[in-house]
């Protein structure tokens, strides 16, 4: 098993660290992982993105043209990255903010009310999550536990009370595809 | 083991393996893509633990001339910075050549030239082998293809620096620097006593004991004819690394049609084009040079023996393709591909290349 994946969106949306949890429920899960952040003046704004590679198997490139999955939060991204989505593949995207919608019929395009489903809660720092949520129900990749152990290791402790309110938007984002 | 498995960037990995290497200092200036290097030796503290200095210097001059006192006295110091930063620190580099001290330097390469841009490259070759200072002085080169050698190269540049008594640099880029993978680190060593860096450095600056002869660092020779015999003792040592110290990978070289010459964080992107060109019966062998001073000549020209092709790709306008060419002389057609300025090419675009120049050159309209 490989999963190509990319991550974008605007600076401060949570790509990176998205890209940083499910790479540690990797390391949790015993896979091969690389993280390749576009790094740079995006953490203030502008577009950020994140090449994370799941696999059985060693990883050569940690920089890809194309992906096996796309999660796409911005106009911008979606833009850019859409045509860059293999066959077969999948598009995860936020409509939240998109004016033109994913065209591609060759592969499987996933709406997920994320923005929305955040203003219901009132709890915008687990917008990532809900989007992982979604990125997992479609990728099974590794399980929710390890992405549990995983938030343990990426996130300082003195953060980690906020674990379970991460799980509950994880699992959020699960129900939210339909 | 799981435990000792860790996710990490690799100038993250850097910082953690000085440490446990047993570094006595580290002296830099921050700069992206290397910045987590200093932030994240100044986040462990070491000099609470293993007693290790770390100073944010007030630029990249001071970092290589604090690195050439430390060196003086025997201490295994290092430093890191990117592209325009090391640039600054050359005179202090030749400095460090010319006395015959270890250092360990890493440069986390960034697109160039002048100020340049933030993102990756590999545009510092020819400073890192071909000199950069001034005078005839070779560093010893080793190139990171992962996090993993980020780690490892840390011991290996102090131990071969030690060892010839020349500093040694490590030459990555903004990829391998702000990637994460998995990292099994070195164990904790502990810092030299000052009674063995007397015993490994008898030559070193630290006080006379004993009554000992006085020892004397410098760069400075007025009598040419004594500063011919310091080059010459130079040299030697530079015909014995070269003897003893080509390190390189090869892949995939046996049955392989075409080569492709590429190092650090390019070879693993080449390695990929590799693995989608043999899907396709496309035989294509990968030599990664790990040392790019001593230059590992006598591989490449044997793995080019019974290839149609070789192509260089690095992430500049062409650089370590001398060496290659001198390498194979004209026995096989040599080529470039590479992106500048900060953008790094991905593998459908090496095997794009490949194609151009060497299967299909004249594609039927």
């Amino acid at each position: 098993m490989t999963d190509e994946i990319i991550i974008a969106g605007f600076g401060g949306q949570g790509v990176l660290s998205m890209g940083k949890i499910l790479a540690y429920a990797a390391l949790e899960n015993d896979m091969e992982v690389t993280w390749m952040p576009s790094y740079g003046p995006e953490q203030r704004g502008g577009t950020a993105n994140v090449t994370v590679i799941l696999s059985d198997e060693a990883i050569s490139s940690p920089v890809l043209d194309t992906y096996d999955t796309a999660v796409i939060l911005n106009q911008q991204s979606l833009d850019k990255f859409e045509s860059k989505v293999k066959p077969g593949g999948v598009l995860i995207y936020d409509p939240y903010g998109i004016h033109h919608a994913p065209t591609r019929t060759d592969i499987k395009v996933v709406p997920v009310e994320a923005m929305e489903a955040t203003i219901e809660t009132g709890q915008a720092k687990s917008y990532n999550m809900i989007l992982l949520g979604a990125l997992l129900k479609m990728r099974p990749d590794v399980p929710v536990e390890a992405v549990v152990r995983g938030l343990k290791k990426a996130l300082p402790e003195r953060h980690h009370h906020l674990i379970p309110a991460n799980e509950a938007a994880i699992r959020k984002g699960m129900e939210l595809v339909k | 083991m799981k435990d000792d498995i860790k996710l990490m960037k690799g100038n993250e990995a850097i910082a953690h393996a000085a440490i446990r290497y047993g570094a006595d200092g580290y002296f830099g200036y921050p700069i992206t893509p290397q910045s987590e290097v200093l932030e994240t030796l100044e986040a462990l503290m070491p000099w609470e633990t293993t007693g290790m200095v770390v100073l944010q210097a007030e630029s990249e001059v001071a970092s290589i001339n604090m690195v050439y006192g430390g060196a003086a006295s025997g201490k295994a110091v290092m430093t890191s910075s990117s592209s325009p930063g090391v640039s600054l620190m050359q005179e202090g580099i030749s400095y460090l050549a010319a006395s015959e001290l270890p250092a360990l330097i890493v440069n986390v390469m960034r697109g160039g030239p002048g100020l340049g841009t933030i993102h990756p490259s590999q545009s510092d070759y020819f400073q890192a082998t071909k000199g950069g200072g001034h005078g005839d002085y070779h560093l010893i080169v080793l190139a990171p293809s992962t996090v993993q050698e980020m780690a490892d190269f840390v011991g290996l540049g102090f131990d071969l620096a030690f060892k010839y008594r020349t500093p040694a640099m490590i030459l990555a880029d903004g990829i391998v620097g702000q990637m994460m993978e998995k990292v099994v680190l070195p164990p904790q060593r502990p810092r030299r006593t000052d009674e063995e860096v007397r015993r490994q450095c008898p030559w070193a600056v630290n006080g006379r004991e004993g009554g000992r002869k006085r020892n004397v660092v410098t760069s400075l020779e007025l009598d040419s004819a004594m500063m011919e015999k310091n080059n010459e003792r130079f040299q030697r040592t530079y015909r014995e690394i070269e003897k003893n110290e080509v390190r390189y990978e090869a892949k995939y070289t046996e049955d392989a049609d075409y080569l492709i010459v590429a190092f650090g964080s390019i070879a693993r992107i080449c390695l990929k084009a590799i693995e989608e060109a043999r899907k396709e019966g496309i035989k294509i062998g990968l030599i990664r040079p790990i040392t790019l001073w001593p230059f590992p000549y006598e591989a490449i020209r044997e793995a080019a023996r019974n290839v149609k092709g070789i192509l260089c790709v690095e992430i500049n306008a062409g650089q370590m393709i001398e060496d290659v060419r001198l390498a194979v002389s004209d026995s096989v057609p040599v080529t470039h591909f590479g992106r500048m300025g900060g953008i790094v090419p991905n593998p459908q675009e090496v095997l794009d290349s490949l194609r151009k120049d060497f299967i299909n050159p004249n594609p039927q309209k």
